[in-house]
This record gives C-alpha cells, sequence and structure tokens, in this order.
C-alpha cells in the first residue's frame, strides 16, 4: 500500500514491525479476527431474515441477534430489552436526542451538550434549533471537561435532555459522567451520551452512571462497520423516543427496517471480548501510550499535551509539536497512519474545532498529531514510531521560519502578520 | 489524498533551505502567512546590485507538504532572473507544475504572494519603484 516512504535518519525497523503501522483507532479499528468469524455463517448459510417469524431461516437469525443484544447488554449493564439496534452511533445519537425532543418537547424545549461533540451530536442539535428548540453548548475547561456547576446553572424547568459524551475521540477527555447523570435524575432531565470511544475501554455502567440513552458502535470496538446500537432505558425512569425512521415497527417500534444480522452479531461479539479482556487491555494501552509519550517528550522540546492527562482514554495521545504543521508532519512519518487537528487536513480547511475550544489557540491545533493506539499495536510498533516522529519533527524545525523566530528570541503572539489577500 | 510524486520530492530534498542576512542591502526577505491560518512562508532573494538578476534565494515553511514544496518550488524558479522577470511567475504554474488539487491552490497562491513580497522588499531598500501591475496603489515617483 505505502509506495512512498520516506526514510528517516535512524532507519532500524526490526522484523517485529510490519508496515504500514495503524495508530488510528480512534477513527475506526481493525475488526478482532474472532468477530469475523463469529459473524461468517450470517453471510452464509444462516442468512435468514431475523423478523421471519415462521419459520427456521428466521429463527436462527433471531436467535442470534437476541444473543448480541444479551452480550452488549452485559458490556453496559443494561437489559437486553433496552438495546435497539442501528446502522452505527451517528444514528444512534439522532435517534437519541431527535426522538427525545420530539416525544417531550410538551414538557420543554431545551436542550444542553457541549462544545466538543462529536459532530454526530452537534449538527443533530443545530438542526433542532432550527425546529425552534433552544439548545445550550457548555463550554470546556483546557483538560476538556466541562465544569459540572456550568451545567447545574444551564438548567432551567424547560430542559428536557443532555447529551454529553462520554470520551472524545480527539482528545481522549473523560467526562464526569456518573455526577452528570445523577444531576440530571435529581432535576428530571434525561440524560443521552455518547459512549462511542468509552464502551469496552473504560467502567461504563448504565444504572451506576445514571445514563438514560447511551449510543454504541461496532467499529471502534474492534467491529465491523455499519451497526451500532442505542441503549433506551426502560426503569426509572422509562424513556420513550419517537422513531426516527418509519416502516414496519422493528426493535419496539423505535427503529424499523430489516437488522443487519452478520454485523449485530459482530457487534455482540465484540462486546463479550471486551467485558472479558477491558480491565487487562486498557492497562496495556496506558503502558503503550505512556511509553510513546515519554518517549516523544524526553527527545523534543515544545511539545504540549492536548486534554487531561488524568482523566483520559488509555489509549490516545495528543501532542501539538510547536512550529511544525501537522499535515507536513503525517507526510514525514507516511508509513504510519495517524491523525491531525491541522487545517490542511481537513476538507474544509478549518483546524480542529476541539483543540480550538480548549483555548489552545490555532497555531498548536495546526500543529497537532492524534496518536489512537489499539488492541493489535505492539511495544516494537510505538518504538519505531516515536523515532520517526521524533526524526521528522526535527527535519521540519529546521525548514520552519517560525522555529527560527522562536530560537532568536522572537515572542511569536506580539508578530504582525502580513495580511494575505488570498485567505 | 496522494500527493504528486514532485511534491513529495519537493517535500523530501527541499531546495535551498536556510537564510539569508535580512540586513544586507543585497538580500529581499518576504514573510507571509500567519501560524493561525497554518501557513508561514519566509522567502529570501540575493539581487546583484549591477544586473538586478536573483543569485540566491532561500526559504523556510511552515505548512503542509504543498507548502514546503511551493515555496521550495519558487527559490528554485527565481534563481536565475531578473527581478522583474521573477514577479512574472504566477502561482497558476506552480499548481501546473506540482498537479496540486483544487484544496490546496492556496498553498501557490501564498508562494506567490512571498516572491512578490521578498521582491518588494528588496526593491523598498534599493529604492526602485513597485510596478503598477502589482497592488492598487497609485505610482511612486521614479527615483533615479
Amino acid at each position: 500500500m505505502s509506495t512512498n516512504v520516506i526514510p528517516g535518519n535512524g532507519n532500524n525497523v526490526s522484523k517485529d514491525v510490519k508496515l504500514p503501522i495503524y495508530m488510528d483507532n480512534h477513527a475506526t479499528t481493525r475488526p478482532d479476527p474472532r468477530v469475523i468469524e463469529e459473524m461468517m455463517p450470517y453471510f452464509g448459510e444462516k442468512f435468514g431474515n431475523a423478523a421471519s417469524r415462521n419459520h427456521e431461516f428466521g429463527w436462527v437469525a433471531e436467535q442470534a441477534v437476541e444473543q448480541a443484544r444479551e452480550r452488549i447488554a452485559k458490556l453496559i449493564g443494561a437489559t437486553s430489552k433496552e438495546i435497539i439496534f442501528t446502522s452505527g452511533a451517528t444514528e444512534s445519537d439522532n435517534l437519541a436526542i431527535k426522538g427525545v425532543a420530539e416525544m417531550y418537547k410538551e414538557k420543554g424545549n431545551h436542550i444542553i451538550t457541549q462544545a466538543i461533540e462529536h459532530k454526530a451530536v452537534l449538527d443533530t442539535c443545530k438542526r433542532l434549533e432550527k425546529y425552534g428548540f433552544r439548545v445550550t453548548y457548555l463550554p470546556v475547561q483546557k483538560d476538556g471537561r466541562i465544569d459540572l456547576d456550568d451545567l447545574k446553572r444551564s438548567m432551567d424547568d424547560k430542559t428536557i435532555l443532555v447529551t454529553i459524551m462520554a470520551a472524545n475521540n480527539e482528545i481522549g477527555a473523560l467526562q464526569p459522567i456518573r455526577e452528570i447523570g445523577a444531576l440530571c435524575h435529581e432535576r428530571g432531565v434525561l440524560f443521552h451520551t455518547d459512549a462511542v470511544q468509552a464502551i469496552g475501554k473504560v467502567p461504563f455502567n448504565v444504572i451506576q452512571d445514571n445514563v438514560d440513552l447511551a449510543s454504541i458502535t461496532a467499529h471502534k470496538l474492534y467491529g465491523p462497520k455499519g451497526v451500532g446500537a442505542l441503549y433506551v432505558r426502560r426503569k426509572n425512569p422509562r424513556v420513550q423516543l419517537v422513531a426516527q425512521i418509519d416502516g414496519g415497527g422493528h426493535e419496539r417500534g423505535m427503529r424499523s427496517g430489516t437488522l443487519n444480522v452478520p454485523g449485530i452479531v459482530g457487534l455482540g461479539k465484540a462486546c463479550e471480548i471486551a467485558t472479558n479482556g477491558m480491565a487487562e487491555e486498557a492497562k496495556k494501552l496506558a503502558a503503550l501510550r505512556d511509553r510513546l509519550k515519554d518517549a516523544i517528550m524526553g527527545q523534543l522540546d515544545e511539545c504540549y499535551i492536548n486534554g487531561s492527562i488524568e482523566h483520559r482514554l488509555p489509549g490516545n495521545l495528543n501532542i501539538s509539536f510547536a512550529y511544525v504543521e501537522g499535515e507536513s508532519l503525517l507526510m514525514g512519518i507516511n508509513d504510519i497512519a495517524v491523525s491531525s487537528g491541522s487545517a490542511c487536513t481537513s476538507a474544509t480547511l478549518e483546524p480542529s474545532y476541539v483543540l480550538k475550544a480548549l483555548g489552545a489557540g490555532d497555531d498548536l491545533a495546526h500543529s497537532s498529531i492524534r496518536f489512537g493506539l489499539g488492541r493489535f499495536n505492539t511495544e516494537a510498533e510505538v518504538d519505531y514510531v516515536a523515532e520517526r516522529v521524533v526524526d521528522t519533527v526535527k527535519r521540519l524545525r529546521e525548514l520552519s521560519p517560525l522555529y527560527e523566530m522562536a530560537k532568536e528570541g522572537i515572542d511569536l503572539a506580539k508578530v504582525q502578520w502580513a495580511a494575505e489577500p488570498s485567505h | 489524498m496522494a500527493y504528486s510524486d514532485k511534491v513529495l520530492d519537493h517535500y523530501t530534498n527541499p531546495r535551498n533551505v536556510g537564510s539569508m542576512d535580512k540586513n544586507s542591502s543585497e538580500v529581499g526577505t518576504g514573510l507571509v502567512g500567519a501560524p493561525e491560518c497554518g501557513d508561514v512562508m519566509k522567502l529570501q532573494i540575493k539581487v546583484n546590485p549591477t544586473t538586478n538578476i536573483i543569485e540566491d534565494a532561500k526559504f523556510k515553511t511552515f505548512g503542509c507538504g504543498s507548502a514546503i514544496a511551493s515555496s521550495s518550488l519558487a527559490t528554485e524558479w527565481v534563481k536565475g532572473k531578473t527581478v522583474d522577470e521573477a514577479l512574472g511567475i504566477k502561482n497558476t504554474d506552480i499548481v501546473k507544475e506540482l498537479s496540486l488539487p483544487p484544496v490546496k491552490i492556496h498553498c501557490s497562491v501564498l508562494a506567490e504572494d512571498a516572491i512578490r513580497a521578498a521582491i518588494g522588499d528588496w526593491k523598498k531598500k534599493n529604492g526602485v519603484t513597485q510596478p503598477q501591475s502589482q497592488t492598487q496603489a497609485a505610482p511612486v515617483e521614479q527615483r533615479a
């Protein structure tokens, strides 16, 4: 796949390292072989429609779906009747937020979310604003977490929903879900969380964390793309939703459409693997992440970690390398798959709104790299990546007018940059 | 987005990286872009005072691979040209040479701006008029 490998200064690629290296597990994950194996029969002989009530083909498919429901429920502390299948977390977010808004609009029209949510939540909220709902976007602190007092203050008697993600996909910041949920329950407000990045990585329990709705996707958990779920609480309180997709009333009338049986089986298996292995894996990932962090930050000056160090996903590392632009850094390590908050890497040429919300400053957003370690990364890979990153940053700093100016003692914040007519 | 071979080449083997003494009267320095935009280019030229030919050029860039390649190419192209010939370099030429995709065209524009800024700086230092085609300003009095 990679034909243009840019050689580094120390090209000691050990035999344990197979290129290209994938270290972008917040974007998607490689399906676990055990998951694929579990799915295969449902592409083959067991191809029935789970809604076919009257023959063996249907019953076999239905059974597989129910087993998956159990496995997902077990991972999050729910019951299987509370799991609704969707095409993925974007759909689950839409269903949760729009479904609640429509159902409870007589009760109130105020929704609270926060600035660094995934676009699936933010854009859904924006659409509801067009329909006349009021949305509060809470700011985040420098560590990426909301201030609970801000949340308290912004709730009023028209608030019907709080939607705040459990873990952020860019900086790995873990929100205080348990406290948010407790506050919501106290005030009789429903609490939805986009739990995509948290499920199977950090402890998450809908009862203990006071969660009423939770979005889940398979492809961030070593499962296939195109399938997800929404947890919808049935007790204390019983949550109701207006379905967003009509056509037959599947999934307790909440989401019509023939079920993606193989995908669902894959999601179930991925959850089962996570239930059994999460604690161990989290420890391993945190160790790998810290190994990467220490190697990079030990050899380079002026690197800054974006987001909370303490409340963070074990596999996430997001670093800004001052004076070096993100896309050029990615180009120099093009045998390694990671991502950047730089404007140059986005389709819209906007820098990462998440990093901006942290107050980092656009220049550091442009200089950021997100590493997402996962189940299949190894120590050898981490060592190789660290070396390549350090070499490339050093090389690019030699090319950087900003680094030169900083070394001369110029305060870049005080420079009058030339107005470019082109921008 | 796959990079063109030429962009990769300039990135891996950038031409003319470095700095010149910006206090020298023979040197023109252009600094364009802004860190908040993710693109800053510094392009310097050394001009022979008798022939007005650009004898040397250096650059440093904070920006993506296409920005680095555009400015590296710019230093290659200005060398050996007179100052006025160098003003004829258009960003579209850079786009063509590097096969830049639409989303990266602004990198070539910034490189063109950098060339003009460097030449403008040199001209200012040496009391030479800016040509009319540059910007909107009224013609400056020609000095002997």
